[in-house]
């Protein structure tokens, strides 16, 4: 269900980020939308799909990133106008792509959407995307509120036209990913225009010195509409002590920092709502209010070094200022921007006391955080293929005791580099990058490298970028096991469809694509297992480790229990069998709550036995198999 | 507190991943959009699945819109799905006005079942939950939940309580309109017997 094509203009809703981005898209006209999901950017393409019938919406998700983009663009140049959304990591996939689109141009608005996550709350990277409208030529927007967002995301359609150019909006986890007030706006009626490629213009980079040469021309003058924006605005006297430059997400940390200090008077603040190309006039005005300037933004010194950049150009007539920010250290050089670090460094630069709470308070407090906090790891669901699967390569391995490890993609399995997984993941953390890495460790024999190497791989991730990597070990007759952890689902994210599924984003019945025949044609040697099946599995995963030549695949098969639960009542009641749970005395090392570790199965210390959580256990029952001493029982549900 | 007074409320539901918490922090600002007020929530996820700690900071002003996340020491009331997550959320984000709304029910992490970590008495989480607010109210919502047919409900408990509390200015029924424009008729009857359950479990303290 989605409430972005709510047809109640002036209707004021609480919207998610990446809602109010979708709404935007809506409301301009948008046709074509695509995307590979990640979070934080997966809600966008996800709610257009949700309208796609009513709206007549073509919505893809793609095979990857830069696909994602190919079908956007060539929406672009058959006149429509279209959206592709992706996490700050996606950008890299689809940069290729774009940094010659940049010089292709466009026809129809083309918004390409980067959500960024600072802090990395749910990334391997904390990587700021934004360098990558610097280094294509291409407008950049970023907004501040969840109003901002939609407003932009519409703007940014008649922007990329009028330009010729894509026009990249940035979202961070805490605008995309957080919800606020917005008000809808009309939506255009559904158009029926006959779609249409324009052969008469060259769609190409060439000549690529004129092409880029007409880049910097069309940003040059994009800096004068950028100066007018109203995205661009200033809250403050006229005179501050200091002024704070901030975007995005900054400009309401900013304004709660100066309340909570009562600076109302003292510091004024800039939002710059259109952060590349800068807009020079309005910038160098600004800066003429205060010889104190604070940088306020997240991940890296974008804004911050490119209004110094400004400021040098222009030093003669805005005279000397000191800089504070990342570069100051005044602001940390890395994770999220919050109204604290803000005011930290408004304090440290006005020497403003401030204190968030009394003294007695915050020492109770420490001490609780110190004594009673028990750490949270993050683990497989109860139920969950991945720790089965784990379960059973880890006693491989262990069987074949020849130091052999494991590399990763992206994916709730790569949760596995941690405790849930056995801290069997070794390296890796890029989509398709773990199969990469092995075909490589797997052709280091003629240097003495005999480590047995296993390449963990989603169902969605080989479509996404492993298949080349499969190619590419094969080809060389790389010595590796990969293993296929088929869930079907793209499970972290959000159970969005892949090619393997046999449905796509529009809910329509496809035909899947078959991994195991796509394996078997790129010439490895293919296995199938269901991960429940522990012995059967393992042995699996041992004939593979113990075969020396070329590729093998295991597909280990079986539906993320999220949807499972969905579908189907559990199958099984497990309970502990307290005569039979001989606890510490075992000898088994408390295999079931230290070692295997499904969040269903609790110590009890009292009775010091194991005992199953009720309300957790979702009773999958294949932790039965692992009890030394059958005291795990799982009795089967009428 | 007086709940009519404040230009700004800072709520934080807090809990584990899987128990709703999202859900309950967005039909709570959607309730109040519906009447007027600026909202934002900023929510942790990604691993709201997948047994990780789960917060979401839910702020009100009549004024404008706030910022996504609640400066340090600046909370309100605390919901507390799972009690030691109320107690964790306190110690960054609690003050000595905090009101404090705990569920009873332990979701032991992994790292407690594995012996790595010790997870405190229910009696001590009592204590420090009443060190660090001005009153905490303790709630059996998982308990009683499952009396219900399922624990998930625990979140709509826990909201029925946070309302009859009246700590923030908005009433039972306004709260049941949003819920009523969200769920189907089965869901919405389970739902508000769920609210109207944890109303009974909490009696407001004397003004002043």
């Amino acid at each position: 269900m989605s409430v972005i094509d709510l047809d109640e203009p002036g209707k004021e809703l609480l919207l998610m980020g990446n809602e109010a981005i979708a709404r935007g898209a809506l409301e301009a006209g948008v046709k074509v939308c695509t995307a590979y999901p990640g979070t934080p950017s997966t809600d966008i393409i996800e709610n257009l799909a949700a309208v796609a019938k009513s709206r007549g919406l073509y919505v893809e998700w793609s095979i990857n990133e830069k696909v994602a983009l190919e079908v956007a663009a060539a929406a672009s140049f058959s006149g429509m106008r279209a959206i592709c959304a992706m996490k700050q990591n996606g950008l890299n996939v689809a940069a290729d792509f774009l940094n010659v689109l940049n010089l292709l141009g466009v026809k129809g608005g083309l918004v390409l959407v980067t959500c960024d996550d600072p802090s990395a709350h749910s990334s391997n990277n904390e990587q700021d995307a934004r360098y990558y409208a610097r280094m294509a030529d291409l407008p950049l927007l970023e907004p501040a509120t969840f109003q901002e967002a939609k407003e932009m995301t519409r703007w940014a359609f008649s922007l990329s036209e009028e330009t010729g150019s894509v026009c990249l909006l940035r979202g961070v986890t805490r605008t995309s990913h957080a919800r606020g007030n917005v008000i809808l706006g009309p939506l255009p009626p559904v158009d029926r225009k006959k779609a249409r490629f324009d052969k008469s213009r060259p769609w190409r980079s060439q000549p690529v010195g004129q092409k880029h040469s007409q880049l910097h021309e069309s940003l040059a003058r994009l800096e004068e509409v950028f100066s007018a924006s109203p995205y661009n605005e200033y809250l403050g006297p006229k005179r501050p002590e200091v002024l704070i430059v901030t975007c995005g997400t900054g400009w309401l940390y900013s304004q709660e920092a100066v309340e909570l200090l009562g600076l109302e008077g003292s510091v004024g603040i800039l939002k710059v709502g259109t952060t590349w190309p800068l807009p020079a006039r309005l910038v160098v005005e600004n800066l003429q209010r205060a010889d104190k300037v604070l940088f306020i933004e997240e991940v890296e010194p974008f804004l911050e070094g490119n209004v110094k950049e400004l400021a040098a150009d222009y030093s003669m007539e805005i005279g000397p200022k000191v800089f504070f920010g990342k570069r100051s250290r005044h602001i940390p050089a890395c994770g999220e921007m919050d109204t604290d670090r803000v005011i930290e460094a408004l304090g440290k630069i006005l020497k403003v006391p401030y204190r968030a709470r009394d003294s007695r308070y915050e020492e109770k407090a420490q001490q609780v955080a110190k004594e009673m906090l028990p750490n949270r790891s993050l683990g497989f669901c109860p139920g969950c293929p991945h720790r089965a699967s784990y379960w059973s390569i880890k006693n491989a391995l262990q069987l074949d005791n020849r130091e052999g490890f494991a590399t990763y993609d992206i994916g709730c399995y790569a949760l596995a580099r941690g405790p849930a997984g056995y801290h069997l993941l070794k390296t890796g953390g890029v989509m398709g990058t773990g199969t990469g890495l092995a075909s490589g460790f797997g052709k280091f024999a003629s240097f003495g490298f005999d480590q047995p190497v296993v390449a963990m791989c989603g169902d969605s991730t080989f479509f996404h970028a492993a298949m080349p990597a499969l190619a590419n070990a094969s080809y060389n007759k790389s010595n590796i096991v990969m293993i296929v952890l088929d869930n079907s689902a793209t499970a972290m994210t959000g159970f969005q469809p892949h090619p393997g599924v046999g449905r796509n984003a529009l809910g329509e019945e496809m035909t899947p694509i078959d991994i195991e025949a796509v394996c078997r044609a790129f010439g490895a040697k293919v296995e199938v297992t269901d991960p429940f099946d522990l012995g059967g599995t393992r042995k699996k995963v041992l004939q593979a480790l113990e075969d020396p030549q070329g590729v093998r695949v295991i597909i280990m098969r079986r539906k993320c229990q999220m949807l499972k639960g969905k579908e189907e009542k559990p199958p099984f009641k497990v309970r502990i069998d307290p005569q039979k749970c001989l606890g510490e005395d075992c000898g088994c090392d408390r295999l079931c709550t230290r070692v295997f570790k499904c969040p269903g199965l609790i110590w009890d210390g009292k009775a010091g036995k194991s005992r199953v959580d009720e309300v957790i256990c979702v009773g999958c029952g294949v932790c039965a198999d692992i009890c030394p001493e059958g005291a795990i029982l799982k009795e089967e549900k009428a | 507190m007086s709940s009519s007074k404040k230009e700004s409320y800072n709520l934080i539901i807090t809990g584990v991943g899987g128990q709703g918490n999202v859900l309950s922090s967005q039909l709570v600002g959607q309730a109040f959009v519906r009447k007027g007020y600026f909202v934002t929530i900023g929510e942790t996820y990604g691993a709201s699945q997948r047994g990780g700690s789960v917060m979401s900071h839910i702020r009100i002003s009549s004024r404008k819109q706030l910022s996504p996340l609640i400066p340090k020491g600046k909370a309100d009331v605390v919901v507390a799905l799972e009690p030691v997550e109320g107690l964790r959320v306190l110690t960054a984000y609690g003050n000595s006005e905090t009101i404090a709304i705990a569920n009873t029910r332990p979701i032991y992490p992994v790292d407690v079942t594995a012996g790595q970590e010790k997870y405190p008495e229910m009696e001590e989480i009592e204590k420090a939950l009443a060190r660090l607010s001005r009153r905490v109210y303790t709630i059996p919502a998982t308990e009683k939940a499952m009396q219900m047919g399922s624990p998930i409900l625990g979140n709509m408990i826990m909201i029925g309580a946070l309302l009859e509390l009246d700590l923030l200015p908005l009433s039972a029924g306004e709260f049941q309109e949003t819920l009523a424009k969200n769920f189907d008729e089965r869901k919405l009857s389970i739902n508000l017997r769920a609210l109207e359950e944890g109303k009974r479990c909490v009696h407001p303290a004397p003004t002043g």
